[in-house]
């Protein structure tokens, strides 16, 4: 009765969803790298044949998962967290590295990168911890605690230089947001980058004297009711002109010569279309290019002819925009949020805090990669290099979703069970 | 959970912050991909490569179907850098006679221009280069040869004539569509003046490229493919024989001889020397040996037969004769005095009797008897003064020919000067009369003509009244139209029957027993001739001689100019009968006097 209840019991809709996605990626991938001389599907030197590999082992990591006590995650969450970042220390120090991100494992000829995992750990041990009885978020310890594991995995991550990887760790900031902490740091999150966008795009000193105009008819407005908001407006104004001034300091000397490119890029400031622009060139050409209705499955000639770089990792929106058109877009962005949103009611619906957290932890960082990914790819996002969750060729991105889904899946099978 | 606060509701904003950036995202798609078609049209000029097929172009040949220029495959060896693996620099340079610099300062040139395109390596290597290097070429990836084509001349003659090809520069892609940036088009000679009948019809094939340029095939199975048309073989009125001989007798002189069939205006030979190897200005030889031709003293590269400009001195006489005639200022028998060396205002330089009437004057060569003739023309009762004379005489001048451009297909001609009566009131103010031009009666002064025209002029005297514009082609392949004014005979004015005498007596000079050219007598064939001795400014006399052959209905006009090179009887003259020996009869007989000819240095000690 027990073991057939796991199966009765799990959300088929979200394992379907999970299913399409994966299998539109793979077709997608299989056009990306699609040459005459190897046609065979099952071909592994090809990049379609490794991924349908890949594909196989993650049905039945999937399927492993569902077997395994839906208590084990939760009560191994510090364990697993502890060794992640012990493999992410190791990386740092001894990891082989891969176009410039010193972030792999290198066993034989098949690379790990362990900072897919780690997504995946640090959404357990978050749950883990704020699940806990006597944890609240508005308590300040619990806040900086809680900040505090999603932080040192990120910063180690970024000591590797995958600095996209580790911006994913933001999206915690949404899980945050629904278990209580103010929803003032997500505001004043926007005001941060909206501030960092102006100021770039315009100067300074543009950005200052829109602030002071904007401060005195705020307080011309304010001075007949309470003349306390003034002095806090105040205060609010100081504190947005220094992140002014540190804007450029910071653009100058923290980030890398090619972060400061793809961000001019994005905001047009820098107009490159053969050097750092050409991705981002090519990529609106190919999506461009699909029109409606696409040019049809393998018929993609921007895509196949390699005129977009990284299309079958990081770009394979491209190759879904071109051969699919408006429709496949709209497909897939369809697919994406409903998964999305199916995955956040799943989670409401959760008795125990810790399956409802780590179900929007996934969610949020889903919706992370989707966001960035995609937005990348038609010029709404600079470039960072995340993959498109269950799309993008390669085996540890796959895996470490699928890892995070099924986990889920298995709580959500096993929330009658809780009391 | 009693202590935590009820967070239920942010879920509905994080559910919105999710369905936001959907919809973010499909306005953006459905603009880019819906609204916006830059994409498709950039996603076309991404991958679409357009080849150029070039057409081979057209042979050409003369009048016997000997072949004159035809096409050489070249080979310009290539090299794609990205592709270059490492080799054996020492066998490479082996190979290729090239120093191991070369290889390095061309492999970093490629570089720098890209990568992934193919740049030339080393360029026009020929046909047996190219067979011994092929076959070796396979140890060295990254390297390939490209097919070009020379244009290569089987005899080394008639490099004015056939000109040559070049890159096509701004303004003739500017003017003509057909042609882009690297096209070779004719730039002179018959290759520019044909240049649409023996360029053909470019071909274009679509082959799909990607990013790094590598073609991925044809597109559709090459349904939208054109195939390129080769040009059309043209037919020359050239003999290239005769050319060839021509050349040969002009060696070490400076010159020119033209011939023309008369009754059709196609041009026989045009020889200049000093002339050059057409092989010369072609493939990666061309532009050492264009800069040492253009720095001759000699100046070969200049088309002597119609740029040469020449005082016709006595071969003008005929004309002024025939002019007279026509007006009826002399008769046949209308005799002047002739005093010899005592003669005023010119005077003789031939021995004869006195006084003489026109055939005698023509065949000895009579300065005084055309000076009275020209006087008594200008003072012709006929007209109100000398001056409408003057026209008259200028106007029939210009019938011959003279004076003006062809305009057919011999590029870059001189019009040569007739002077006009504007000109003579301007030089004297208005005061002169014919003894004030009595120079122009014997063919001196102002006059200057080309050799071609005096060949024309020669060909409309042996026509007895009429001649075709002078030109070259005979038949262009595929019976492509010949300009029709080619084929339209011109009048000169002059009735047929003052004609007899003038041939007789130009008949005398050859045969006369005091013809000026009586010791170039054509064994069996007659001719008609007459020498000319050019003053000129610039040193030496020049050495004149036209003629043409046979007396009745001749098939052969020719015009010989040699630079001061004396008399015309002693050089111009057995040139002239040479080469209308060997066109009629196809051999020549006088061996002894070709050798003395070809052997003889009569260029100016200054020029050597």
């Amino acid at each position: 009765m027990r073991e057939k209840s796991v199966f009765s019991s799990i959300d088929w809709w979200t394992v379907l969803i999970y299913i399409c996605l994966i299998l539109f990626g793979w077709i997608n991938i299989y056009s990306a790298v699609y040459n005459e001389e190897h046609q065979s599907i099952f071909d592994l030197s090809q990049r379609y044949g490794k991924q349908l590999l890949w594909m196989l082992l993650a049905f039945v990591l999937g399927f492993l998962i569902l077997l395994i006590d839906a208590k084990f995650f939760n009560a191994f969450a510090f364990p697993i967290y502890i060794l992640l970042l012990l493999v992410l220390a190791y990386v740092l120090f001894f990891g082989d590295e891969i176009a410039g991100s010193k972030s792999w494992i290198k066993i034989g000829s098949f690379a790990l990168q362990p900072a897919e995992f780690a997504k995946f750990a640090t959404a357990l041990v978050v749950a883990s911890y704020l699940g806990r009885l006597n944890v609240n978020l508005r308590d300040r310890k619990t806040q900086l605690k809680a900040f505090l594991l999603v932080l040192i995995p990120a910063g180690m991550i970024l000591a590797q230089n995958d600095t996209g990887s580790a911006l994913v760790f933001a999206s915690f900031i949404l899980v945050f947001y629904r278990e209580g902490m103010s929803g003032l740091i997500m505001v004043l999150g926007i005001i941060a980058v909206l501030l960092f966008v102006l100021t770039l795009y315009f100067s300074q000193k543009v950005v200052l004297i829109g602030l002071v105009a904007l401060f005195i008819i705020l307080s011309l407005f304010l001075i007949k009711r309470n003349k306390k908001y003034i002095l806090r407006l105040l205060g609010i104004l100081v504190v947005c002109c220094g992140f002014v001034f540190s804007v450029n300091y910071v653009f100058e000397n923290v980030l890398g010569a090619h972060q400061k490119n793809r961000i001019n890029v994005l905001l047009g400031i820098t107009k490159d279309l053969k050097g750092v622009g050409y991705n981002i060139n090519q990529s609106k050409i190919a999506i461009g290019s699909g029109g409606f209705s696409g040019k049809g499955f393998l018929n993609g000639t921007q895509t196949k002819y390699n005129f977009v770089p990284e299309q079958s990792t990081d770009f394979i929106f491209c190759t879904v925009g071109e051969e699919w058109g408006f429709v496949g877009c709209f497909a897939t962005i369809a697919l994406y949020i409903t998964l999305l949103v199916r995955l956040l009611i799943l989670s409401e619906r959760q008795r125990s805090t810790f399956s409802r957290i780590y179900g929007y932890s996934i969610a949020s960082i889903l919706f992370f990669h989707f966001t960035v990914n995609i937005g990348m790819t038609i010029g709404l996002m600079p470039v960072i290099g995340i993959p498109l969750p269950f799309f993008s060729y390669g085996g540890s991105s796959l895996w470490a979703f699928t890892i995070m889904l099924f986990v889920f899946i298995r709580q959500d099978a096993n929330r009658l069970q809780i009391l | 959970m009693i202590n935590k606060k009820n967070y239920t509701p942010r879920k509905n904003i994080l559910i919105g912050l999710f369905c936001l950036v959907g919809i973010v995202f499909l306005t953006r798609l459905f603009y880019l991909q819906v609204v916006d078609d830059s994409g498709r049209r950039n996603s076309d000029n991404n991958v679409f490569r357009y080849i150029t097929q070039y057409p081979a172009r057209g042979k050409i040949f003369d009048r016997n179907g000997n072949l004159l220029v035809y096409n050489e495959a070249a080979y310009d060896l290539m090299v794609v850098p990205n592709q270059v693996k490492k080799f054996d620099t020492a066998s490479f340079c082996r190979l290729l006679h090239i120093e191991k610099e070369y290889v390095v300062t061309k492999l970093n040139k490629a570089k720098r221009y890209s990568r992934f395109k193919p740049s030339v390596f080393l360029a026009q290597l020929s046909k047996e280069e190219h067979g011994y290097i092929v076959e070796m070429l396979y140890n060295f990836p990254g390297f390939y040869f490209q097919t070009r084509t020379l244009r290569r001349y089987p005899s080394p003659i008639a490099a004015h004539i056939l000109g040559d090809i070049g890159e096509v520069g701004q303004k003739e892609i500017d003017a003509n569509t057909y042609y882009k940036l690297g096209d070779y088009i004719g730039k002179s000679g018959i290759e520019r003046s044909y240049e649409n009948e023996l360029r053909g019809k470019k071909g274009m094939r679509i082959v799909m490229v990607d990013v790094h340029n590598r073609e991925k095939g044809s597109y559709e199975n090459g349904k939208y493919d054109t195939l390129p048309v080769h040009g059309n073989n043209l037919y020359l009125g050239l003999d290239a024989e005769l050319q060839q001989y021509g050349e040969l007798l002009m060696q070490n002189k400076i010159g020119s001889i033209v011939a023309i069939e008369p009754s059709t205006g196609q041009i026989l030979a045009m020889v200049n020397s000093p002339t050059f190897d057409p092989n010369l200005l072609v493939g990666n030889v061309r532009g050492k040996n264009y800069k040492e031709l253009l720095a001759d003293k000699r100046k070969p590269l200049i088309n002597r037969a119609v740029n040469g400009l020449y005082p016709p001195g006595s071969t003008f006489k005929m004309l002024n004769g025939l002019i007279s005639l026509q007006r009826g200022s002399i008769t046949p028998n209308t005799s002047f005095p002739c005093n010899g060396k005592e003669s005023t205002p010119i005077r003789c330089t031939h021995d004869h009797g006195s006084p003489v009437a026109l055939a005698s004057a023509i065949e000895n060569s009579c300065n005084p008897y055309f000076w009275h003739a020209f006087r008594s023309l200008l003072d012709d009762s006929h007209f109100r003064n000398q001056k409408e004379a003057y026209e008259y005489w200028r106007e029939h001048v210009l019938a011959f020919g003279l004076g003006k451009r062809f305009d057919t297909d011999i590029p870059f001609e001189q019009s040569g000067n007739i002077p006009t009566k504007a000109y003579f009131d301007k030089l004297y103010h208005g005061k002169w009369n014919s003894m004030t031009i009595r120079s122009l009666g014997i063919g001196q002064g102002e006059i200057l003509l080309t050799p071609l025209q005096l060949a024309n002029m020669t060909a409309a005297i042996g026509n007895e009244g009429y001649y075709y514009l002078p030109h070259f082609i005979r038949h262009i392949e595929g019976d492509a139209e010949i300009d029709t004014r080619f084929k339209t005979r011109i009048e000169t004015g002059i009735d047929k029957r003052h004609f007899y005498l003038v041939k007789q007596a130009m008949r005398d000079v050859f045969e006369g027993s005091h013809g000026t050219a009586r010791f170039s007598k054509i064994d069996s064939i007659s001719a008609a001739g007459k020498t000319g001795t050019a003053e000129n400014p610039h040193g030496k006399d020049h050495s004149l001689f036209i003629a043409f052959a046979p007396v009745e209905n001749p098939t052969i006009a020719i015009a010989v100019v040699i630079e001061n090179a004396g008399f015309g009887s002693t050089w111009a003259a057995p040139i002239a009968s040479l080469m209308m020996e060997k066109y009629i009869k196809g051999y020549t007989t006088r061996i002894a006097l070709e050798k003395q000819i070809a052997a003889v240095n009569l260029i100016p000690k200054n020029h050597q």
